[in-house]
């Protein structure tokens, strides 16, 4: 059974007990409420020897504190050492699976994997779980229910095909795949191959406007910067639009979703009437979601994650357990906890600054999200 | 602060993201110059041609009237820059601030960069080998011999990613406008001076601003510019020229690995040559591919390497107005470190010595807070064989080398500008068949003493244009 915090205001659109919106502070502190006692319920989940998985029970005999007893509220998630991603290259599987979880049908997804093992992610249900969440805060006037969808990204074995596949499956849709690998076009630009880099984007391209082009009732879409750019800018050479191809709701992900970028999607590839969100996640954590668009924000991106499921805090880059104070720059951390995974703080690559709760989204949020300045040189993103 | 918006074609746009350019000693800010992202840059090449069109209805003879009264503008004019306005003075003085560069080398960038558009209609004379030229406008045209040209262009315009620390590139691209091309400019991030004022001065002085494009911004916006662009000129390290090697679309600046080569009929005399080897390694602070980093002959090396060494060892930093300020400071961190390391590394290895040392009263890295400074370092190799004989590094450095004339040009490598002195007819012709060898001088003449008739790695009117058959009459009967 998945848990929820009884007193849980409006996290995805669905409020659980209506509270009084306009006291922000009030529902930050029953969230927190909410976000400690989730801790405690998973923690004891995880922990349990019937019900946690292999991994954690067998770590938990490193550590110098007892989980069961010692952590008893979202801050005691300190004092566990930091998550390394590392630790998810390679096999066996099974290790990361909950006791009382194991025997039903599991799915693996991979992460990175350029060169070497990739880093993979055992789920049974939580993409379903996460994506639902996520389509609830999508605003049916421009994700009508009932359309189709067209998926224009990785899919292979990352989540995005059956999660978006089965969002738009949840709301009524059937969603179109056009398949890109990134693993391949980061080794062709590591190569220099550039012309062969803009010969596989101009397939992947191709593949997407004959969909498009098809009657295939498509209105929603996800993608990623780079190809939205390309399908946008393909149509405008074929003299139509994204709006006239049919798109009337767009979500994108990845860092190139800058706050400059948001503003040319909306001036000058897209046009008004197209709606276009941002979302920020991995596969360690749900989706995400942006600040709904205000025209005072100047198009500043700020993300709320999916809270208590996940968690993220901006935290300093020299002491990962103090948050940094809002406005102030700091490194992402990630905490996610749901009945199929554990990960009680994890650095991303990304830094950006701390961002005050919304009353949509009433606890901490991040913005400017970009690659953490240290290691930014030596990553290659947005190849996609 | 001074604002510095991307240019679109002549218009001004501001971005959210920005990037300060701060003074290399101090650390304040000098600008905020707008930086673009890479969808602007794919959305505005969709009207590059728009820029060819435009300068085509313009007569080339015109353009070249234009030019001259662009070098006089960007001489001496206050011309508007961003928020602000710039005088010349302020130009030479912000540019030093950024990049490192003395005062007075960047005021004489500036007149390389005017002698070049002053000269323009020589230049293309001699570029397109006295090519009427307005069949680069038409397309086709008859030469006064009556044979048929056609030029087409390869692009309507060229793309440059220019770099941030050697103001003295500039000059190559002074000639594309007057060719009725458009440019697209994606300014290094602490040298934005040169493109934005030279854009200014064009359009002041007849060019339309929808001819040019202003790109500041990160490596995916020079990327992008080198994608679209099917002309681009770039300048990067040698791992930049060997990833574009080969592409047409491509002209890639980098190191110059220049020498001077002492032939065996002339190497006894080698002190007649010492002021012109000093000037070769020594001048524009050794910063540029012109300046010679290698100087090659069969005997008296050892002499050669010390006399070079005895008059520039112990030159050290002065200020940045210091009118003969001899050295450019490294502002990027750990630059001057690393290239300080590799030296002696390669010092370490057999008959290699440094000579420089006994003259300079120091060390040859001095890292100050914000800034370092490599001070001239003359190497003595006693062969070809180590890695410092052919090496190139942006300040006085350069490597006396012992090598028989008879092996020299296939050990040379690539060499941008090689100044051979000889009168040996048979070795002459040896060097002029060279094709490692880019600019050749035979005779006394400095590695960085450049006639601007000359074409410069590669013909740039080749670059921009296609020599193709063209007929509107029927051949002669044969």
């Amino acid at each position: 059974m998945v848990f929820f915090p009884a007193i849980i205001p409006s996290l995805f659109g669905v409020s659980l007990i209506v509270t009084d919106n306009s006291n922000l502070d009030e529902l930050v502190k029953q969230n927190q409420e909410a976000l400690d006692a989730h801790t405690r319920e998973h923690v004891q989940w995880h922990f349990n020897p019937e019900t946690g998985s292999p991994y954690w029970l067998e770590k938990a005999k490193s550590f110098d504190f007892n989980p069961l007893t010692d952590v008893n509220c979202f801050e005691d998630l300190n004092k566990f050492p930091l998550f390394e991603d590392d630790e998810l290259r390679g096999g066996p599987l099974d290790r990361w699976i909950p006791k009382a979880l194991l025997g039903k049908p599991t799915y693996v997804f991979e992460t990175g994997g350029t060169t070497g093992i990739p880093k993979s992610r055992v789920v049974i249900d939580d993409f379903r779980i996460d994506y639902e969440n996520f389509s609830d805060t999508l605003p049916d006037e421009s994700f009508p229910k009932g359309s189709n969808w067209l998926m224009l990204g990785p899919s292979g074995p990352r989540r995005l095909r059956l999660a978006v596949e089965h969002m738009a499956q949840y709301r009524g849709g059937i969603s179109f795949c056009v398949d890109l690998d990134p693993r391949w076009v980061v080794k062709l630009i590591k190569k220099g191959k550039i012309d062969e880099v803009k010969e596989y984007s101009a397939h992947v391209i191709d593949q997407a406007m004959a969909i498009l082009g098809a009657g295939h009732n498509i209105k929603c879409m996800f993608t990623t910067p780079k190809l939205l750019e390309a399908l946008a800018m393909r149509l405008m050479d074929e003299g139509s639009s994204i709006e006239e191809a049919g798109i009337t709701g767009i979500f994108c992900g990845g860092t190139e979703f800058t706050q400059q970028w948001y503003r040319f999607a909306r001036e000058e590839l897209l046009g008004e009437n197209v709606y276009i969100t941002p979302t920020y996640g991995n596969t360690l954590m749900g989706l995400a979601c942006g600040k709904p668009f205000d025209p005072a924000d100047d198009y500043k991106i700020t993300y709320y994650a999916p809270q208590p499921r996940a968690a993220i805090r901006v935290v300093d880059f020299d002491d990962h357990t103090k948050v940094v104070p809002y406005g102030e720059t700091g490194r992402v951390k990630l905490f996610t906890m749901t009945k199929e995974l554990f990960i009680p703080g994890f650095l991303e690559r990304d830094e950006g600054e701390r961002e005050k709760p919304h009353s949509k989204y009433p606890w901490d949020g991040v913005s400017g999200v970009r690659p953490f300045h240290k290691i930014a040189s030596s990553t290659t993103v947005g190849v996609y | 602060m001074l604002e510095i918006p991307v240019i679109r074609w002549g218009k001004p746009y501001e971005s959210f993201d920005q990037q300060e350019v701060v003074h290399f000693e101090t650390g304040e800010p000098l600008a905020k110059v707008h930086q673009a992202n890479a969808g602007l840059v794919k959305m505005d090449m969709r009207k590059a041609q728009r820029a060819r069109d435009l300068l085509r209805e313009i007569p080339i003879s015109k353009l070249l009237e234009i030019c001259k009264k662009a070098a006089e503008l960007y001489m001496t004019a206050e011309l508007p820059l961003g928020n602000g306005t710039q005088t010349p003075e302020e130009f030479c003085r912000i540019q030093s601030a950024s990049t490192g560069m003395p005062e007075w080398m960047c005021a004489g960038n500036m007149k390389k960069v005017a002698f070049v558009l002053e000269h323009m209609d020589e230049i293309l004379d001699s570029l397109t080998r006295g090519l009427p030229l307005d069949i680069l406008t038409r397309g086709y045209g008859k030469e006064e011999r009556g044979v048929m040209m056609s030029y087409q262009a390869n692009s309507p315009v060229l793309g440059l990613v220019l770099p941030s620390n050697s103001p003295g590139v500039h000059t190559l691209w002074m000639p594309i406008l007057p060719m009725q091309i458009g440019l697209v400019l994606k300014p290094g991030s602490s040298e934005p001076w040169t493109p934005y004022r030279m854009t200014e001065a064009f359009c002041q002085a007849g060019i339309p601003r929808e001819c040019i494009s202003v790109y500041p911004g990160p490596h995916d916006v020079g990327s992008t510019v080198t994608e679209l662009c099917q002309r681009v000129m770039l300048f990067g390290g040698q791992q930049t020229i060997d990833k574009y090697k080969g592409n047409p679309n491509v002209q890639a600046h980098g190191p110059g690995f220049s020498k001077i080569l002492l032939g065996d009929d002339v190497v006894d005399r080698w002190e007649d040559y010492l002021d012109l080897m000093v000037d070769s390694i020594f001048q524009n602070g050794g910063r540029s591919c012109i300046n010679a980093s290698g100087v090659w002959a069969s005997r008296h090396t050892e002499a050669i390497a010390d006399a070079i060494a005895k008059r520039i060892g112990p030159v050290g930093p002065t200020s940045m107005t210091d009118p003969e300020a001899p050295l450019a400071a490294f502002t990027m961190t750990g630059a001057a470190k690393a290239m300080h390391t590799q030296i002696e590394e390669g010092l370490k290895e057999p008959g290699v010595t440094e000579v420089t040392a006994k003259y300079r009263d120091g060390e040859r890295l001095i890292e100050l807070e914000r800034c370092d400074y490599l001070r001239p370092t003359i190497v003595h190799c006693a062969s070809t064989d180590p890695a410092l004989a052919n090496t190139e590094y942006m300040f006085p450095m350069a490597s006396v080398v012992q090598c028989e004339q008879k092996d020299m040009l296939k050990k040379i490598g690539p060499t941008l500008v090689c100044t051979a002195i000889t009168e040996d007819p048979q070795w002459s012709q040896q060097l002029l068949d060279a094709t490692n060898i880019d600019r050749l001088n035979i005779g006394a003449v400095k590695t960085n003493a450049l006639n601007w008739l000359q074409p410069h790695e590669g013909n740039i009117v080749e670059f921009l244009f296609r020599a193709r058959a063209f007929q509107n009459e029927s051949p002669a009967a044969h």
